[in-house]
């Protein structure tokens, strides 16, 4: 079961269209990581699922209905640029946030006192938001962000700002809410964190979705006739005797006269001839499939992309 | 969802009434207007002018016995030669009669160290006149002289009253109009421009400061704009509500145990229409004045109207200040843009004096149904009394193009809070109202 599904969203500003005919599903209790270069739309389409702005056509189904502005109480978004109201004491501007989402004053101070003793943070209650770090403040953010609990959390470069012990913290936060059954979007640079915790992915690229689907599932298909080769020999015979097989080679020098090629071969290669190959021309040392990590991905997906527009 | 709004508007005005500021300005406007208004008479009443010295040197005879000392002024007769009075420090001036006084228009002189002050010069010139008067008047030799010139003085005050075709007659002191009239017509022009500005500055604080990312997750944009908007109109509400208080309360219960009881009891007789201005103690203009201000009903329904101009002028600049706000990213880049809104309160403000000296003319009823002057045209003209019709005219006008301004801001303020950098021409700004 999906909890968001997006069919065929496009929407058109002044001079550019921000997404072309896009469509994705994220199913429920998944981490769905967003990606995609800098303007390639992703806030756009963020933007569309708050119900901020609205796509010229195409349609937007929340757990399973049409989205529409009451959905906005069950979603919980931090933007990538945060902000806060700076002259607003903390557990005063937490409890306003909170009860805009629509929960009372007195389920939102319980609430936000579990979180503040959860993060060590309550004697900053009564301090103004100015009087906070910038990390501090990305906390207090945070907090507002998942405190109605909503089915849908959209975290925007949410570990931007963060020391690595808070961003660990806060990544378990997300792995457990997570497992208390809410969906989360994820949209980030960092490909690390993606392979740490997405489930699914869509990669949006000149506003459009260029690549959908489960992380193993494309790590597996890019890491198909994906090898790497280590071997002392003459490193451009075994690549040209390779030539007729090869999309990509990579040569990497070793030490001790080794090489190691990191090869991407063609469909039709077949590891029983891609070792006879190697084995006839080298002095074969070892040879292992190679998973491409998700940056590689992001990387050759975009270029390829790109060069199919010139 | 609309219960956002409310949550809005009580964050919005709370945050302000709660500011030591507010507390401060709004306690200390009214003390601050009050020291205005009574400066001027406390300065006079206390300061008595300083005595000027005249020597007269009267050469004909008859002008120096009659000049009577008075008005800050004393006269002192002597006979020196005008050169030696003019060495003398110690007199001020020196008037000199020629002997041909009786006959000739430029019988008189004065000569002073310091400029002589317009006072002075009146006050001899008169003395001289009524001198030379009576003198020529003697020379008919009539008979019971005394006693007709005491039966043909006059002495005239007008007394107006405005008429009123649904109740009695109010008294109406035009001085006082005036003075009402500009002081509302300025209060308008304070608050539509500070209110105004505060309006602008807190959106492009919100911008700024990327709140408005998270705000617009969980309530729409034009809501928020209304919550805003009606959050910093019940700020301003407040203050005026409570000057109100102040000045009705001080206009029912404190002005009548503070003035004197004598003239209290000749304000109420005048009220009544049985006083008898001639044996008045106290000047009729002024007595007209506390008529007015002692008036409770009266000085309560000013403030109605000026509740209602100033709300209906406050959410329709309010909007314009909100649309601005939202297309922009620092206060620089809206200096350009607010003209568009500071131009015509200025403009509302100048016409106002303009007008005040003739409240209904065709330019005064005009501006007043504009809803860019509406607001200080109209509150300038309401103390001078004007149909009811008029007023709840212009007060519709106001509010439905408050409605179609609101409806037009609110489709620019929605692309306008997402939109940073470069800052917008008042085109492009324009455009965005056509955005989907």
């Amino acid at each position: 079961m999906d909890l968001i599904r997006i069919e065929n969203v496009t929407k058109h500003y002044a001079n550019h269209t921000a997404l072309d005919n896009v469509s994705l599903n994220i199913p429920k209790g998944c981490i769905y990581g967003l990606l995609g270069p800098n303007g390639a739309g992703k806030t756009t389409l963020i933007r569309i699922i708050n119900h901020i702005t609205a796509p010229d056509s195409g349609m937007v189904y929340f757990d399973g209905r049409p989205l529409s502005a009451n959905d906005v109480a069950n979603i919980g978004y931090l933007p990538e640029e945060r902000g806060l109201y700076k002259k607003m004491k903390v557990g005063e501007q937490a409890i306003f946030f909170a009860r805009l989402k629509g929960l009372s004053k007195t389920d939102a101070t319980i609430r936000l006192r579990e979180w503040f003793d959860r993060f060590d943070i309550s004697d900053w209650w009564n301090k103004k938001v100015e009087e906070l770090s910038k990390g501090m403040a990305q906390k207090i953010q945070f907090i507002i962000t998942v405190l109605h609990r909503p089915k849908l959390l959209i975290f925007d470069e949410p570990f931007s700002g963060f020391d690595p012990i808070n961003a660990n913290l806060l990544k378990n936060e997300i792995l457990k809410l997570r497992e208390e059954g809410s969906t989360i979007i994820f949209s980030t640079h960092n490909m690390s964190s993606v392979e740490e915790l997405c489930d699914n992915i869509t990669l949006i690229n000149k506003s459009h979705n260029i690549l959908s689907g489960k992380v193993e599932d494309i790590r597996l298909q890019y890491g198909k006739n994906r090898y790497e080769i280590i071997f002392n020999g003459d490193a451009n015979s075994l690549k040209e005797q390779l030539e007729p097989l090869l999309i990509r080679c990579i040569t990497i020098p070793l030490e001790n006269n080794s090489t190691k090629l990191l090869l991407n071969f063609k469909d039709e290669a077949k590891l029983k001839d891609i070792i006879t190959i190697a084995n006839n021309n080298s002095e074969l040392i070892g040879i292992v499939p190679s998973m491409p990590s998700m940056n590689e991905i992001f990387i050759q997906t975009v270029e390829e992309y790109n060069k199919t527009l010139i | 969802m609309n219960s956002n709004i409310g949550i809005v508007i009580k964050r919005e005005y709370l945050e302000r009434v709660s500011k030591k500021s507010f507390i401060f300005t709004t306690i200390l406007m009214p003390l601050f207007m009050a020291a205005i208004m009574i400066a001027p008479a406390l300065i006079t009443m206390f300061s008595t002018p300083e005595l000027k010295h005249i020597a007269v040197i009267d050469n004909s005879g008859i002008i120096a016995p009659t000049l009577k000392n008075g008005d800050g002024v004393e006269f002192i007769s002597i006979t020196d030669s005008i050169e030696v009075a003019k060495a003398n420090d110690s007199i001020d001036g020196i008037l000199l009669i020629n002997s041909d006084i009786l006959t000739s228009q430029t019988g008189a002189t004065l000569y002073t160290h310091d400029a002589s002050s317009m006072l002075i010069e009146q006050n001899i010139t008169s003395q001289i006149e009524n001198t030379i008067k009576n003198i020529r008047l003697k020379n008919y030799d009539l008979e019971n002289l005394d006693q007709i010139i005491n039966d043909i003085n006059a002495d005239i005050t007008l007394t107006t009253y405005r008429i009123n075709e649904e109740a009695e007659d109010s008294s109406s002191s035009s001085t006082l109009s005036y003075i009402i009239g500009m002081i509302m017509s300025l209060l308008l022009y304070m608050f539509l421009l500070l209110y105004g500005q505060l309006v602008m500055t807190s959106i492009i604080e919100e911008k700024n400061n990327r709140v408005l990312e998270i705000m617009v997750s969980s309530i729409k944009p034009g809501q928020l704009m209304m919550g805003k908007i009606l959050g910093i109109g019940a700020v301003a509400l407040t203050q005026v509500l409570i000057w109100g208080l102040i000045i009705v309360s001080m206009s029912a219960y404190v002005l009548p145990s503070i003035i004197p009881a004598e003239i209290m009891g000749e304000v109420n007789a005048f009220n009544a229409g049985s006083l008898n201005a001639a044996t008045a103690s106290n000047d009729i203009e002024m007595l007209q004045a506390l008529s007015v201000i002692s008036n409770v009903s009266y000085v309560v329904s000013l403030f109605v109207y000026l509740i209602l101009f100033l709300l209906g002028g406050f959410l329709f600049y309010a909007a314009m200040n909100a649309a601005i706000g939202s297309a922009v990213d620092n206060v620089q880049d809206a200096s350009q843009l607010q003209s568009v809104v500071m131009i015509p309160i200025i403009l509302g403000l100048v016409m106002s004096m303009s007008i005040i000296n003739d409240p209904n003319s065709t330019i005064a009823t005009t501006l007043s149904m504009i809803p860019f002057t509406a607001p200080m045209t109209m509150m300038t003209r309401i103390p001078f009394g004007i149909p009811t019709w008029e007023i709840i005219t212009s007060l519709v006008i106001l509010y439905i193009s408050f409605i179609g301004m609101v409806w037009l801001s609110a489709k620019i303020y929605r692309v306008g809070i997402f939109m940073y950098g470069k800052k917008p021409s008042i085109k492009e700004i324009l455009r965005w109202i056509n955005y989907k």
